[in-house]
């Protein structure tokens, strides 16, 4: 049962990531990226991870990607772009991301077989906020500390110059 | 007392650092004491020495003081060490003393110098290396005071640097002395590598004991005569001398006289045991010193320049002290060097008398008839003439005729010869001179008469003084023929000087030598006399009917001339030559590329920066990329 | 339930299309999103590996990397708008300010 939703999650997830690339309108790429991050919750929540799942579908597919879409919007480029002047960056990029893929690929095949899913503890609140609370206490904190500044600077660059 | 003698170079040298540091504070006065006393005080230094000497038996000698070890590197070790016995005792006698006369003397001489500080820094320097030179107890330490003495000759006969002249006779007489001390190096390196030190004690006990191989013994020997050649002016290095009378005249005196060129003798004598090992080096020494004697009378015949026949007679002397070396008579050599000293410096600082009386004229041809004008110049000028050309009961005589007959007793009769034709050269050149300058019609121009005056007392006592040592400085060597252990000078070397064959000759043997050697000096005298006051016009004549011997002494032989076309030009147009290719080119140009190739490989690589993200992100995929390849394969 | 190595594979692939997707698109929002793209793929494989080894930690990461993903979005976003007020555009051919 699991498995069956994994393969369809995941086809979900790569198609709709392959709609990243070929689509030009940006707002469509936004909404593959959106239903693809959905996914990868779902994904997540298969994956005794409950927590994080619906972590990733409010804050990345909903609060980021809303972002996004708010930027697309504001900028509001005309459709499309001129074509490209020197073709061969990207076909190279495209063979060296071939040649990564191929190398980690090989990597993951030499790690072997699989790992037997024991009895793993189940990802709840509970038992993460057990863990955030005690051994990693400080990473939290200090995240808390980067996320205002990351709000005061949004704020700051955000701003318009002849307001100042 | 005795034990102190090591100090004796330092007096000089601590004057040098008084006057470095505080010259500008000086006074006159107080330069001129200075530089005198620190020389007085090492001749005092010394004659004690040479007293506590006298009663030291000679098995105790030498007497070596190590003051610091100066060279330590591996097995090579040279240390600065000075050292007592009877040949340096005689040489600093004579250094510091003629030296502190000759100091005396140019405290008048150079009254009115302006750089009268500096002149007397110098003296002082050259006075500490020669002490250094003549005291040193291993040959790397006299190498070093040999090069000192090198240098305070190239700084003072450039004294005033401003003249052209001097400024370019200063140049050649280091540049050829540098020549002779390539070799003498090569002589030093060879007796290092072969007996692992060169003191001179370990030097002479190898000799005894054989364990230099013949020919390589006569290589080192030949090698330190070629430099000695440089520094004492003899065939084929001694173009210098002549010229080096741009310098200022005590400084001929005491450097081109009495010390620096002596310094050769002196290293010819204190290597005695090598010379008497070699033979064949020794009898190049003799003949070498046997032919620069007479050729370099043969050109004082004809020279016009009053310090030009002083600086030839000097070589021709010094020809006659190799001569006494190279024959074995060592201390023969050493005591003409001595008696040299006095009357070779007594006519120099006579002549800078007469110059200094004439307002600088230097021709004899402008000159004449001074006897009445500088009576006390006179009298000492004609006393150091006499002595030089040997006549009986002057200095000069015993020391020549102990020459010249060590050089007949041992068979070498073409020595002998030459000897005694140098003699009558030197007699008329000498006389010559007299004769032109004080005697006669005076030539002078109206304006130098004007102003003739005799010297003041500071320049004329130290005249004095010489003309007496001129006279009484022979009788420390009487001949055998006063007796047969007479000769006190000879003794008191011979712990140092080892007497190989005491040829003796029969009585009267010796007294037809010294019959031989006075009439050829009388004969010169004669001829001269005849020349220049007899018949004036004789000379002239002379010239009109061999006039191409004549240019051919006059210009010296065209020895200068020959020097510069095959070495100096040769020289200035092949380093041209390298600098155009070579310098310019290779040097020039590496340095150049280097700059340049860092310029243009920096321009290639900010062909990477052009500043757009993806293709730095591509950077860092290829970088991870080969990362990783690295890690999997 | 679901072989681990198959996760590792998928994770792999996504990171691989964003990898891809980030040098063919020319305007910045879209290579921005890529980004984000090869970021939840890592975070797929730090989950696959809190499940393979049987430890929470994992899924800590994953906070941690949400977050901080987060603040970073904000920032970038907010740097994009300031470029493209100044230049009107945000083709990046056109941003070569650094070039040299």
């Amino acid at each position: 049962m699991g498995l069956i939703l994994f393969i369809l999650f995941g086809s979900i997830a790569i198609i709709f990531s392959l709609g990243l690339i070929f689509f030009k309108n940006q707002i469509y790429n936004a909404l593959c990226l959106i239903v693809t991050l959905s996914a990868l919750g779902g994904i997540f929540a298969l994956l005794n991870a409950p927590f994080i799942a619906v972590v990733q579908i409010i804050i990345y597919a909903g609060a980021i990607m809303v972002l996004f879409v708010f930027v697309i919007m504001t900028i509001n480029l005309k459709k499309g772009l001129p074509p490209e002047r020197k073709k061969w960056p990207a076909r190279l990029a495209i063979i060296i991301g071939i040649i990564l893929f191929l190398e980690l690929l090989l990597a993951i095949l030499r790690v072997g077989g699989l790992f037997p899913p024991s009895a793993s503890p189940a990802g709840t609140p509970a038992n993460l906020g057990e863990l955030l609370f005690s051994t990693f206490i400080y990473p939290f904190e200090i995240t808390s500390v980067l996320i205002v500044a990351a709000l005061v600077g949004a704020i700051v660059l955000g701003k318009k110059r002849n307001q100042e | 007392m005795a034990n102190y003698f090591w100090m004796i170079p330092f007096f000089p040298a601590l004057s040098v650092v008084l006057f470095l540091l505080f010259g500008r504070l000086m006074s006159k006065k107080y330069v001129s004491f200075q530089a005198c006393f620190s020389v007085l005080l090492s001749f005092v230094f010394s004659l004690f020495a040479f007293i506590h000497l006298l009663s030291l038996p000679s098995s105790s000698l030498p007497l070596v003081k190590k003051l610091f070890t100066w060279i330590l590197s591996g097995n090579f070790q040279a240390n600065f060490s000075l050292q007592l016995d009877p040949l340096s005792s005689v040489m600093t006698l004579v250094v510091t003393g003629v030296g502190f006369l000759i100091h005396v003397y140019s405290v008048g001489y150079m009254a009115e110098d302006r750089s009268y500080t500096r002149y007397f820094t110098q003296l002082n320097l050259f006075t500490f290396a020669m002490l250094i030179l003549v005291m040193a107890s291993n040959i790397v330490l006299m190498f070093v005071g040999w090069e000192g003495v090198g240098l305070c000759s190239y700084l003072l006969i450039g004294f005033w640097f401003e003249k052209h002249s001097a400024a370019n006779a200063g140049k050649k007489a280091f540049i050829v002395n540098r020549i002779g001390d390539a070799a003498f190096l090569l002589g030093i390196f060879l007796i290092f590598s072969h007996l692992g030190s060169g003191e001179f004690t370990v030097i002479n006990q190898a000799l005894s004991q054989h364990q230099l191989a013949l020919p390589l013994a006569t290589l080192i020997a030949i090698l330190l005569f070629v430099g000695a050649t440089g520094k004492s002016a003899q065939i084929p290095l001694y173009v210098w001398l002549p010229d080096a009378m741009e310098g200022p005249t005590p400084v001929s005196a005491l450097i081109h006289a009495a010390t620096m060129v002596t310094a050769g003798v002196y290293m010819v004598a204190r290597l005695n045991h090598l010379y008497s090992f070699t033979p064949s080096a020794a009898q190049i020494v003799a003949i070498v010193g046997a032919i620069t004697a007479v050729f370099a009378g043969t050109i004082a015949l004809t020279q016009n320049d009053i310090k030009r026949v002083l600086a030839y007679s000097t070589i021709s002397q010094i020809g006659y002290m190799f001569m006494g070396c190279g024959v074995g008579a060592y201390a023969a050599g050493m005591f003409h060097l001595v008696t040299h000293a006095f009357f070779k410096s007594l006519l120099f600082l006579a002549a800078g008398s007469v110059m200094h009386a004439l307002s600088g004229e230097l021709n004899m041809q402008k000159m004449g008839g001074l006897k009445k004008y500088l009576p006390q110049t006179y009298p000492t000028f004609l006393i150091g003439a006499i002595a030089i050309s040997g006549i009986p009961f002057f200095s000069g005589f015993f020391s020549k005729d102990a020459i010249l007959t060590s050089a007949y007793a041992q068979g070498n009769y073409l020595v002998w010869t030459l000897g005694i034709f140098g003699a009558v050269l030197t007699a008329f050149y000498m006389f010559r001179l007299i004769f032109l300058t004080f005697h006669g019609p005076e030539r002078m121009d109206e304006e130098v008469k004007k102003h003739i005056h005799e010297s003041p007392p500071v320049m004329t006592i130290p005249l004095v003084i010489l003309a007496i040592l001129s006279i009484v400085g022979g009788y420390i060597g009487l001949p055998a023929v006063v007796g047969k252990e007479a000769n006190w000078f000879f003794k008191f070397l011979t712990p140092v000087i080892s007497h190989h064959e005491e040829v003796h000759l029969s009585l009267s043997t010796e007294w037809l030598l010294i019959l031989a050697s006075t009439v050829v000096a009388l004969t010169g005298i004669f001829i001269a006399y005849v020349l220049y006051l007899k018949k004036p016009s004789l000379p002239h004549q002379m010239v009109a009917r061999f006039p191409r011997a004549y240019r051919l002494l006059v210009n010296k032989y065209y020895v200068d001339e020959a020097y510069n076309y095959i070495f100096v030009q040769p020289t200035i147009k092949g380093s041209e030559l390298v600098y155009q290719h070579f310098d310019l080119k290779v040097i020039d140009g590496a340095v150049n590329g280097t700059a340049t190739s860092a310029g243009f490989s920096g321009k290639i690589i900010s062909y990477l920066h052009t500043g757009l993200i993806k293709d730095y992100a591509l950077a860092i995929l290829l970088g991870a990329i080969i990362l990783l390849g690295y890690l999997l394969l | 339930m679901i072989p681990i190595n198959l996760i590792f594979i998928f994770g792999l692939v996504l990171f691989s299309i964003g990898l891809i997707a980030f040098f063919v698109k020319r305007d910045l929002i879209t290579m921005f999103m890529a980004v984000e793209l090869m970021l939840n793929a890592a975070n797929l494989i730090f989950i696959g590996f809190a499940q393979a080894f049987a430890s929470l930690e994992g899924q800590i990461i994953v906070f941690f990397v949400i977050t901080v993903a987060a603040a970073e979005a904000a920032i970038g976003l907010a740097i994009v708008m300031l470029i493209f007020r100044q230049k009107k555009t945000v083709k990046t051919e056109d941003l070569n300010l650094m070039k040299g």
